[in-house]
């Protein structure tokens, strides 16, 4: 772990309730819901990490605690450092503070977590779906969301088939 | 001018991102795209406009949503590669390098020099491509025809350089965990030289026809100006970045692939405008060129993939002579290979910024989740931002000069 990655970690382990974990020198640190927002606030004013890589969401089921775990990549111009927060959140509907406010990019990365995993965002000022269609129906990157294929149409089942396809009608 | 009647329908659920005066019918929403030539495939913009004045942009995206992530949740790691060129097919081997390099930073194999060299000289030749593709189609939407066919008549040589490699033109997955795919033709060389040879030339001929010419200057000077602070607050990186003045290169300040040995600068610029991107990006062409050049001369000869046959599927000539070799290749394009359990996250520097890769394992043969940080995802959040104030006509250069690509964007 490198002088900076130390540095991160002592600051945050001082204030908050963490636990961190190291996988082939990236410093993964997990951190609790409700501390997201203030955690964020301390690495952008206090730290240096200006910036937001990435932000997403990877399911557990059928774990229940936690059911998922919500991924940021923070990364440091100044330092050259990236760190991984992570956060555990139990059950089918969670949800957790955005950090919206601190970095504005997260709006986007975290439509698009609301749109594939059902991952509700207080604070968001606009969650809508992003990728999916507006009405679509359940959270399809979720484990328990199945992959969906086509089926083959022949001529004795063609009208069968062609009955319940999804098509734009009227 | 009569009122314009706002329907409920078309303001359904997104009301808080349009002014007062919208609501009261004001102002004009206009609907450009997802069916407009000049929004680059399919991406929607709702408008509201006072007259010509773009007051608020809002994009719609995810028409060319295709599941990719999910798709290769059900596929093994290398299987799942070819999905990956897929993403934007304007970068199709930076997205295959970084994949690669998220696999080998997961399972820590290694990859000959010979094959890094390779990957450099393809993901820059990828890089002027594209940049290339972006050069042209951001002069046709200003109307500066001619500058098209020039890059695509370029574009071309390139593209051949990759069909001779890969054996396709655009998505060849040539790179693979481990390395490449087979090593490069003997013809190779010679195709790379000559492309280095006649390109500088071709450049300037762009050049001679864009960057002193008044229609140009006046459509993307003071057009899009983005400060340094948005830049860094909104997460942009690649040429959007450097054209706001901060020197952001990943493959400077993290370097993969052995771009610690070669010399090239990273081009920035302060005007934060259209004009600076175009400037940085063309001289990104010429810094892509030092490096081929650099890679190709220093390029060593030997493997061009790892030895670890619990990863690498053995060569052809080995199966027929060795039983193990023949099991492990049984294996491996069955069942897969299996990584340790863990996450990792990978990043390189595509033509239009940070191009990254979450993976984790969950220690069976597929991967558990993969998750794409698309650059193109990132930087068309600050369009809004860019838009506000300018007339449609300028959004038009606006979207040409943040260079999305919407395989990009909506994965």
């Amino acid at each position: 772990m490198n002088d900076m990655y130390q540095k991160v970690v002592n600051v945050l382990t001082e204030r908050f309730d963490i636990q961190t974990s190291q996988f082939r020198e990236e410093v993964s640190v997990v951190v609790r819901p409700a501390h997201i927002v203030d955690i964020c606030r301390l690495l952008r004013d206090e730290l240096g990490f200006e910036m937001l890589e990435d932000e997403t969401a990877v399911d557990y089921w059928p774990e229940e605690s936690p059911r998922f775990h919500i991924i940021y990549q923070i990364y440091s111009y100044q330092h050259n450092t990236r760190i991984c927060l992570r956060v555990p959140l139990n059950g089918n509907a969670p949800s957790l503070p955005t950090i919206e406010t601190i970095y504005p990019n997260a709006n986007w990365h975290e439509r698009e977590i609301w749109d594939f995993f059902g991952i509700h965002f207080e604070g968001h000022s606009d969650l809508r779906r992003i990728l999916m269609p507006h009405d679509w129906e359940g959270y399809p990157m979720r484990k328990d969301y199945p992959l969906g294929y086509e089926e083959v149409m022949f001529s004795f089942n063609f009208d069968e088939i062609d009955g319940r396809k999804p098509y734009a009608r009227d | 001018m009569e009122s314009f009647e706002v329907t409920e329908n078309m303001l359904d659920g997104i009301s808080h991102l349009v002014s007062e005066q919208a609501i009261k019918g004001e102002t004009v929403l206009l609907n450009m795209g997802p069916q407009h030539p000049s929004t680059h495939g399919v991406l929607r913009l709702l408008l509201e406009l006072d007259g010509e004045q773009v007051i608020n942009c809002i994009p719609d995206i995810g028409f060319l949503h295709t599941g990719i992530e999910k798709n290769m949740e059900a596929k093994t790691y290398e299987k799942a590669a070819v999905m990956t060129d897929r993403l934007d097919y304007l970068n199709t081997v930076g997205n295959n390098l970084v994949y690669c390099l998220a696999i080998e930073k997961l399972i820590d194999l290694d990859v000959p020099p010979r094959a890094q060299a390779l990957r450099v000289i393809l993901v820059e030749l990828q890089r002027i491509a594209s940049h290339l593709v972006w050069l042209g189609t951001h002069a046709l939407d200003l109307a500066a025809m001619s500058v098209f066919l020039y890059c695509f008549r370029e574009r071309e040589l390139i593209l051949d350089i990759l069909e001779m490699v890969g054996g396709q033109r655009m998505m060849a997955t040539c790179i693979r965990p481990g390395g490449l795919w087979r090593d490069v033709p003997p013809a190779f060389d010679e195709t790379v030289r000559y492309f280095l040879k006649v390109f500088p030339a071709r450049i300037k001929e762009y050049e001679d026809m864009l960057t002193k010419n008044p229609l140009f200057l006046e459509r993307t000077k003071k057009i899009g100006i983005l400060s340094k602070e948005d830049a860094i607050r909104w997460g942009i990186t690649g040429p959007i970045l450097r054209a706001s003045g901060v020197a952001h290169d990943l493959r400077k300040v993290k370097p993969y692939s052995g771009y610690e040995q070669y010399d090239f600068e990273i081009p920035t610029h302060t005007d934060s405008d259209t004009y600076a991107r175009y400037l940085v990006r063309m001289e990104e062409m010429r810094q892509s060129l030092r490096i081929i050049q650099q890679a190709l001369d220093t390029c060593p000869e030997g493997a061009v993939r790892s030895n670890d046959r619990k990863y690498v599927p053995p060569p052809r000539a080995e199966i027929g002579v060795s039983m193990e070799a023949l099991i492990h290749h049984f294996k491996l394009w069955t069942e897969g290979f299996i990584p340790p359990k863990g996450a990792v996250y990978a990043a390189v520097e595509s033509p239009r910024g940070e191009l990254g890769v979450y993976l984790e394992s969950d220690g069976s043969p597929k991967p558990y989740r993969v998750h794409w940080r698309t650059p193109s995802f990132v930087n068309l959040q600050v369009l809004p931002l860019l838009a506000k104030g300018h007339l449609v006509a300028d959004l038009v250069a606006l979207i040409g000069t943040v260079d999305v690509v919407l395989g990009d964007v909506d994965r």
